[in-house]
Parts: structure tokens; C-alpha cells; sequence
């Protein structure tokens, strides 16, 4: 076991994975020479040369587009978003070309490719900066998204993301960076379609993932001193969802609150709770709670942008209010 | 409206290395696209195909011209939504592209792409991009691709060059730019094509660029930009020839602008009433395969005999293609869901 930081973490992910396939390279803005702005490639350019970490010019659809071209010619791309929000300029390649050309084409081509990079609420980086893509691309088919929250499961699931076949949507979180974890010396994979039961218990379903999934810890430290044992799932696959381990908790505790990053209107909460309503509505004894951000653009001011996240003293009452019945 | 027309670049013929073979090929070739075009118009008219439907009628030479200048099957190919003609160059069977225009599973993209998504994995046509200019980043990465194969993986083989069509309408597009840059900034095996075809549905060019000639606008990466007739295949085809053998000697990409023209409107849906009789006229009259019919008869390359027979092929084959899509069965309701996902 060795204490490693979340982004280097991603790092030896990336490096392991390039070391086994020469087909996996790397490219974005300042990817290779600069490290990348986490540092999530430092140095890798100079153990694999500066065309597998490909420094590209500022031109987003079209370095994402190119990865589109190369991924459908037998290489294994992956695209870091500088900025995961920059990634809106690519959304044409990203959701036409990445997602649904497998099947406009009949099947003819895959694309096997990962898009990866810091999403989220950070400090104060104001609203282009403060993005949350996955409820954006959550609507086009052919994606896979995923979203990692710890060092261990980044570490894993960039794995999995790389040698998945499809394209894949990887949400880091700008605030995990430098979260430390001991990491097993072993390789090891984290399967991309599994929800993680962080932590078991009866009382209520708390759904969440990425860096919400911190708030909620943070939030049970008060919930379980109170006595109460809520179940916490970080879904980690946001599409698909893994209603196995989603529909496995709600037989249990039937009772679900949804903690999330994105805005409340047209995010994951939204989808999770039509599908829970459609697949889990007998199950229900309340219904399902979904603790968004506002929906607005991410404030610069600290204490307006804090009103605007879910904050863990909301979300130790909402269990309350829905474990005593008052919901 | 008229605008005035760009003088042509001349082409000089006497350089022109074509042997009997070749010369029928190339013709032959044309007269696919030509044929197969005509016979989606009557198609669409009579409720066969449906949706936006774009034929390339007139502009033959340019696909012949590029596409028979390269390694079927080897090299990439990339199109847009005017991409029958340039799959049927590529070597997809013209009973695929029918059959997928009809929405059948024999369809090279297996009725589910449609006219402006023709793919083949096996021709290494990369598509059918429907929206204006997203195909030049697609074939941008085929062509870093190459490069990276040979340069990371060290495959000797890996001298493919990435061909890329696209319209003048794209060529005011960031993505154009983006991609020229980068191209030649890693010395790409590339060749942009640009179909300048005057007119990007209703807008004219030339209204819509502040430099017409978009050739001159590949020096500012210092890139070669190449002019040529796009109604003569053999001006075109020593253009792209050269194109790529600069391509596959790793000493970069090209852009090559074809003048040519549509003879029909932007889609079978356009009323095209923008465009006058006289420039229509004035394109009309240098129809790219009447003009090499005569080149090949007048060198003796060819009997006008022989030319009505391969016509006849041709009509032949794009009349047992109709039958094949019409006979063919639809996609199975139970692989809806298909191909939305690599399959393990």
C-alpha cells in the first residue's frame, strides 16, 4: 500500500495503461510539456514522447474530433479537457461524432475513447469555470459516463475507462485533486458499471456521486450520532445507471434522497427519480428527495456560490425530515 | 444573380501520363457517379428514398480525380452530406450505397445512417458527416493516425494518407482552420479537398468570404495550396497525385480547391432559384465527362463504341442495384437497439 494523491493516482493510471498499450495516447491543451493543469500527465511526455502526449493548439472540436478520427482508426485516444467546461466548444464532435456515429454507421466503426478532465464546483472560478457536463450529455446515446470520487476508484475506473470500447465521458472533480488514499501495490481494475455502496445501512437511500459524495460523509458524521443508519450509494456510472445496486437499496430502505452537483432541472437527480418512479414506485414509502444545485450560473462571490451547492448541514436534515416521516 | 466566374488554371494535357486501362477506369468511374445520382433523383421522386437527399452531379471529376489517385481500400476517405459518389469511388458496391438510401440492412451503414451517412469500414470510408466541415477533424486524426503508427508504434507500412471533401461553404468554418493548422504544424499525410462549387445552398461564395480563392488560403500555414479545374478529372488527378506522393513522403498535407459546380440544387428539396440560367449554362457546357469522353476518343484512348458499352455497365449495374435495395429486407425491429454500443 502506498499513500497516493487523487491526481497522481490518475496518473499512474494513465502511465500503467500506456506502458501496456503503445496504442493509448494522450492530447489536449498543455497535456505534455506543462503536465497538465492538475498535473495529471506530469513528466509522462518525456518517458513517451511529445506525439503519445500530444500538446494541442486551443481548438477543441477540433482536437476532439481528431481523437473521433483516430479512435475510429485502431488508436485509443484520450482527450483531457483542460477544463471540463471548455468542453462545451467539442459538444458537436463529443455527442455527433463520439456518441452516435457507431450506430449511424451501422456498427462499422467503434470509437474507443476517453474524455477526461476537472468538472465541478471549484473555489470561486465562476460560472464557465464551475460546470456540470454529465446532466448536459446525460441525453445523447452512445456515451458512457462516468464520474470518480476517490483515489482509489479514479485510479480503477480510468483503467476500465481506457480500455472500454466505447466513448466515455470521465468527470473528475476540480476540488478531489489532492485527496490522499493508500492504494493497493497490485494492479487492480474498477468496473465502469457499478454503483459503490460506501457505506450500508437501513434507514434511507442517499444516491450521490463525485465530490457530493464527501458532503454526505461529512454530513453522516452528524446523522450517525443521532442514530441514524442511512445507506450511501456513490453511483459512480451516471450512464448507465446501475439500477441493480440502486433498486437493491431502495428494497431495503425504501426511502431515497438524491445529493447532487448539477442544477436541478434536467440533471441526473431528474433522471434517477423518473427512473426510480418508473422501475421502484411500489417500493417507495415516501417520495424520493433530490437535494440539486440552484438553477443558476455559479456565482464568483464565496458565499453566494456556497449557497448555491448542497451543503452537509442540508443534507443531515433531510434525512432527518424523511427518516421521521415528516416528508 | 451572376457572379463573375474565376478564370480557370490552365491545365496542359501533353504531360498527361494515361494509359487505355486507366482512361476507361477513371470514365468509368464518373459515369457510376453520374448514373447512380440520376437514378436517386427518379428514386426520391417516385417515394422510393426519402429525407435530404444531395446529388453530385457535375462534380464527378473531382471525386474520380482524388479518390482513383489513391490506395482503395487503404487510404481514408472522409465526405459530407454529398457523400454517395465519393463512397462509390471509395469502392463501396453501388447495391450499398442504394440499399442504404432505400433504408434496407444491405445497406453499407445498415439503414441506419441514410444518404448523409454512408460508411464502410472495410473501404475505410470514414463518412458521411452531415454537418458542414465536422468530417475535416475526423479525417485530420485518420491522418495522425498514420503518422502515429509509424512513428510510435514503428509500422513501415503506415504511409496512409487521409483525403478529406468538403465544401466552399466549409471553408468558413473554424474547424477548417483549426485542422489546416495542426495539419501542418505535424506534417500530416493529408489532402484537404475543397469543392468549390460557388454556392452553399442559397449563399454565394462570394458573399461569403472576404478571399474568395480559398487555395491562397492555405500559405498562411504554410501549407501547399493547389487551384485546379474541377470539371477536368485529369487536372484533378495530377493534382492530387501530387497531393499524395508529398502525403506519403511525410512532407505534409495539401489543399487542393476544385472549381466545379452542381447541376442540381443543394437537395432534391431546394427550389434552386438563385442561381441563374447563364451560370448554369456556362457550367453545363463543361460537363466534366462529356469533356473527357471526347479527351479519350480524340487520343485514341478510347471508341466512342466502348464508351457507350461501359454506359451501358453502368446502367446495368445501378438498375440490379434498384432491384437489390427494393428487394432487400428492412432492419430487423428487434435490433433497434443495435449498435449503440460495441458489442463484447
Amino acid at each position: 500500500m502506498a499513500e497516493t494523491l487523487f491526481f497522481n493516482a490518475l496518473r499512474q493510471a494513465t502511465d500503467e495503461e500506456m506502458a501496456r498499450d503503445s496504442s493509448v495516447f494522450v492530447l489536449g491543451e498543455d497535456v505534455g510539456h506543462y503536465g497538465g493543469s492538475y498535473k495529471v500527465t506530469k513528466d509522462l511526455y518525456k518517458k513517451y514522447g511529445d506525439l503519445r502526449l500530444l500538446d494541442t493548439p486551443i481548438a477543441e472540436n477540433s482536437f476532439t474530433g481528431m481523437a473521433v478520427g483516430a479512435a475510429m482508426t485502431g488508436l485509443r485516444p484520450i482527450v483531457e479537457g483542460m477544463n471540463m467546461g471548455f468542453l462545451l466548444l467539442a459538444f458537436n464532435q463529443i455527442a455527433n461524432n463520439a456518441g452516435m456515429l457507431r450506430y449511424t454507421s451501422g456498427g462499422n466503426f467503434t470509437i474507443p475513447m476517453v474524455i477526461r478532465g476537472p468538472g465541478g464546483v471549484g473555489r470561486q472560478l465562476g460560472a464557465e469555470h464551475s460546470q456540470r457536463l454529465e446532466a448536459y450529455f446525460q441525453a445523447v446515446p452512445g456515451l458512457k459516463i462516468v464520474a470518480c470520487s476517490t483515489p482509489y476508484n479514479a485510479k480503477g475506473l480510468l483503467k476500465a475507462a481506457i480500455r472500454d470500447e466505447n466513448p466515455v465521458l470521465f468527470f473528475e472533480h476540480v476540488l478531489l485533486y489532492n485527496l490522499k488514499e493508500n492504494l493497493p501495490d497490485h494492479e487492480y481494475i474498477v468496473p465502469l458499471d457499478r454503483a459503490e455502496v460506501v457505506r450500508p445501512g437501513k434507514d434511507v437511500t442517499i444516491l450521490t456521486y463525485s465530490r457530493m459524495r464527501h458532503h454526505v460523509m461529512q454530513a453522516l458524521k452528524t446523522l450517525e450520532k443521532q442514530g441514524y443508519d442511512p445507506e450511501v450509494i456513490d453511483l459512480i456510472s451516471l450512464k448507465p445507471l446501475d439500477f441493480e445496486t440502486i433498486g437493491a437499496s431502495i428494497r431495503k430502505t425504501h426511502r431515497v434522497i438524491i445529493v447532487e452537483e448539477c442544477m436541478k432541472t434536467g440533471g441526473i437527480g431528474a433522471e434517477l427519480v423518473a427512473s426510480i418512479n418508473d422501475r421502484f414506485f411500489d417500493e417507495l414509502d415516501a417520495p424520493v428527495v433530490r437535494l440539486s444545485s440552484q438553477d443558476i450560473p455559479t456565482p464568483y462571490n464565496g458565499m453566494l456560490e456556497r449557497l448555491t451547492i448542497i451543503q452537509p448541514p442540508q443534507i443531515a436534515e433531510a434525512v432527518e425530515k424523511l427518516v421521521e416521516g415528516r416528508i | 444573380m451572376v457572379s463573375t466566374e474565376r478564370t480557370v488554371p490552365e491545365f496542359k494535357t501533353d504531360s498527361v501520363e494515361l494509359d487505355k486501362e486507366e482512361g476507361l477506369m477513371l470514365y468509368e468511374d464518373m459515369v457510376l457517379g453520374r448514373t447512380f445520382e440520376d437514378k436517386c433523383a427518379e428514386m426520391y421522386y417516385r417515394g422510393k428514398m426519402f429525407g435530404f437527399v444531395h446529388l453530385y452531379n457535375g462534380q464527378e471529376a473531382v471525386s474520380t480525380g482524388v479518390i482513383r489517385s489513391m490506395r482503395p481500400g487503404e487510404d481514408f476517405v472522409t465526405s459530407t452530406y454529398r457523400d454517395h459518389v465519393h463512397a462509390l469511388s471509395a469502392g463501396v458496391p453501388a447495391k450499398e450505397v442504394m440499399a442504404e438510401l432505400f433504408g434496407k440492412e444491405t445497406g453499407c451503414s445498415k439503414g441506419r445512417g441514410g444518404s448523409m451517412h454512408m460508411f464502410s469500414k472495410e473501404h475505410n470510408l470514414l463518412g458521411g458527416f452531415a454537418f458542414v466541415a465536422e468530417g475535416i477533424p475526423v479525417a485530420t486524426g485518420a491522418a495522425f493516425q498514420a503518422k502515429y503508427r509509424r512513428e510510435v508504434m514503428g509500422d513501415e507500412n503506415a504511409d496512409q494518407v487521409s483525403a478529406c471533401f468538403f465544401g466552399d461553404g466549409a471553408s468558413n468554418n473554424g474547424q477548417f482552420f483549426e485542422c489546416l493548422n495542426m495539419a501542418a504544424l505535424w506534417k500530416l499525410p493529408m489532402i484537404y479537398v475543397v469543392e468549390n462549387n460557388k454556392w452553399a445552398i442559397g449563399m454565394a461564395h462570394d458573399r461569403a468570404t472576404s478571399q474568395p480563392e480559398i487555395y491562397k488560403k492555405a500559405s498562411v500555414f504554410g501549407m501547399t495550396g493547389v487551384e485546379v479545374d474541377g470539371m477536368d478529372v485529369l487536372a484533378v488527378r495530377a493534382a492530387a497525385q501530387e497531393a499524395v506522393a508529398r502525403a506519403r513522403a511525410g512532407e505534409g498535407p495539401t489543399l487542393i480547391e476544385a472549381l466545379t459546380y452542381r447541376f442540381r440544387g443543394h437537395s432534391l428539396a431546394d427550389p434552386d432559384e438563385l442561381r441563374s440560367p447563364e451560370e448554369k449554362e456556362f457550367w453545363q457546357a463543361r460537363d466534366p465527362i462529356t469533356r473527357f469522353a471526347t479527351y479519350l476518343t480524340e487520343h485514341d484512348l478510347a471508341t466512342s463504341e466502348e464508351l457507350k458499352a461501359i454506359d451501358q455497365k453502368i446502367q446495368q449495374e445501378i438498375e440490379e442495384a434498384v432491384d437489390l435495395a427494393q428487394s432487400s429486407p428492412e432492419p430487423d425491429p428487434s435490433e433497434l437497439r443495435r449498435y449503440i454500443f460495441a458489442e463484447e
